[in-house]
């Protein structure tokens, strides 16, 4: 099956209002821009998305007022004088938030490919983040239990990808994308390079193929990082 | 409120001690912040591995003109170098090494401490809705955790505390603090006043502290 689609226009022309929606990239590195402003253009409203962080990936998408709920690790800045799309839309009531620390959330999603559906975590014990949440002890500690977190899709970005889907990420860009590939109904993926199968050595692939369903060739196209710092 | 003391310490001087807590053959992980100049600081045969939450084991300085990878960033986002002997993983391979146990040391920026270790640095209410990060990851994986921060606010209140007022990292989870003034240690005895900076006196410290410091028999000044 060829999973190639023509642009990214028509990759994400099908994700409905209301989608929940992870989103690969840290800091912009394995940002999957072109997807991201297909997302836009195509306008699908109450989005809830996952990403690490909120301001540089998702700022396109809560700019354009598209984002009803956000699921991060980081949806402000810890110390500095300064604010963020999304932190001004969230005092304003228009996004909800649901904090979750950043190993937890990997984790959640990893959890979610793999098909658990809950975990103990030693993660934010006696925090904010653990209200609510059962705890159990283990061993002589105490462990938050953590549901799985899956989502309809994923949009991420990879170095290489062969026509049937495996791909292969560069450095620091395979951050949250390895793991959003496997967690996802439909997984989207940007790769800088397409290839025939056969071209990327079985040893040296970090995503199978099984996991991604549409394939875009990537423009390479980085917009100005959106509150970089 | 105590007045700021002229001998503070400088960020690169913290580091510098910081830095005399790390051995050979250790992994650690840097958090954003004075923390951060760690890095640069650490001479390439160290034999100490910088691991980054976003997915790196091994990095580097940072790179020099026309050594640039946009692909190797830390977690603040600032390009940085691999060593020789550099890994690359996803992120929650990242945070099961940091949850399994494999991470020796995190160094991280506070805002507040308190007399039985536990750790804020992810809020200050009055200022935003700020960013947990992987702090909560560290703290709670990390086999070591040493906290760096200035020993005052700007306004001269304590940081060292009774109880954090703002919201946890974590509970009971910091091994040692570092200041610009002090190196105290959490043990289950109580905060225990081990340096203090050049030119800086223990009863100097105290007065900027919340919860009373046992002063360590071999009391020394703090070198670099």
């Amino acid at each position: 099956m060829d999973k190639l689609y023509p642009s990214a226009d028509a990759a994400v022309a099908d994700i409905p209002d209301g989608a929940t929606i992870m989103i690969g990239g840290f800091v912009g590195v394995g940002a999957p821009w072109d997807l991201i402003f297909a997302l836009v253009r195509h306008g699908a409203r109450n989005l809830t998305c996952i990403q690490t962080a909120t301001r540089v990936e998702m700022a396109p998408l809560i700019e354009a007022g598209l984002v009803r709920k956000m699921i991060t690790s980081f949806p402000g800045y810890a110390s500095a004088d300064k604010t963020s799309a999304f932190e001004e839309r969230y005092k304003a009531g228009e996004i909800d938030l649901e904090l979750v620390p950043q190993g937890t959330l990997a984790e959640r999603i990893r959890a979610a490919g793999a098909g658990i559906p809950a975990f103990y975590t030693p993660t934010g014990v006696g925090t904010i983040v653990a209200e609510g949440k059962p705890t159990a002890w283990f061993d002589g500690r105490e462990y938050l239990l953590e549901r799985w977190l899956p989502a309809d899709y994923a949009l991420i970005r990879a170095y290489r990808a062969d026509r049937l889907g495996n791909l292969v990420y560069r450095r620091s860009a395979r951050n949250f994308n390895r793991v959003m590939a496997t967690a996802a109904r439909i997984t989207i993926v940007q790769a800088d390079e397409i290839v025939e199968p056969g071209a990327i050595d079985p040893d040296q692939v970090h995503t199978p193929a099984v996991y991604v369903h549409r394939i875009v060739q990537g423009s390479g196209h980085t917009p100005p990082l959106p509150g970089a710092q | 409120m105590v007045a700021a003391h002229p001998r503070a310490l400088s960020p690169d001087l913290m580091a510098l001690r910081v830095l005399r807590e790390l051995q050979p053959g250790m992994v650690v992980n840097l958090g954003l912040g004075i923390p951060t100049l760690i890095a640069d600081l650490l001479p390439p045969d160290s034999g100490i591995l910088l691991h980054a939450e976003n997915g790196i084991l091994g990095y580097g300085p940072f790179p020099r003109a026309g050594e640039e990878d946009p692909d190797v960033i830390n977690p603040g986002g600032a390009m940085v170098t691999l060593r020789p002997g550099a890994s690359i993983f996803d992120s929650a391979e990242s945070f099961a090494l940091v949850r399994g146990g494999h991470v020796d040391v995190a160094v991280l920026g506070a805002l507040q401490v308190s007399a039985a270790g536990d750790l804020a640095n992810w809020m200050v209410p009055a200022r935003g809705i700020g960013g947990i990060g992987g702090a909560m990851d560290l703290v709670a994986g990390a086999r070591r955790v040493i906290a760096v921060m200035t020993h005052t606010t700007r306004e001269g209140a304590p940081k060292i505390l009774q109880r954090c007022t703002y919201p946890l990292t974590g509970r009971g989870v910091v091994d040692l603090i570092v200041t610009d003034l002090a190196v105290i240690a959490v043990t289950p005895a109580g905060l225990e006043l081990r340096e203090v900076a050049p030119g800086v006196t223990a009863a100097e410290v105290q007065a900027r502290t919340e919860p009373p410091l046992l002063i360590a028999a071999d009391l020394a000044e703090m070198r670099f």
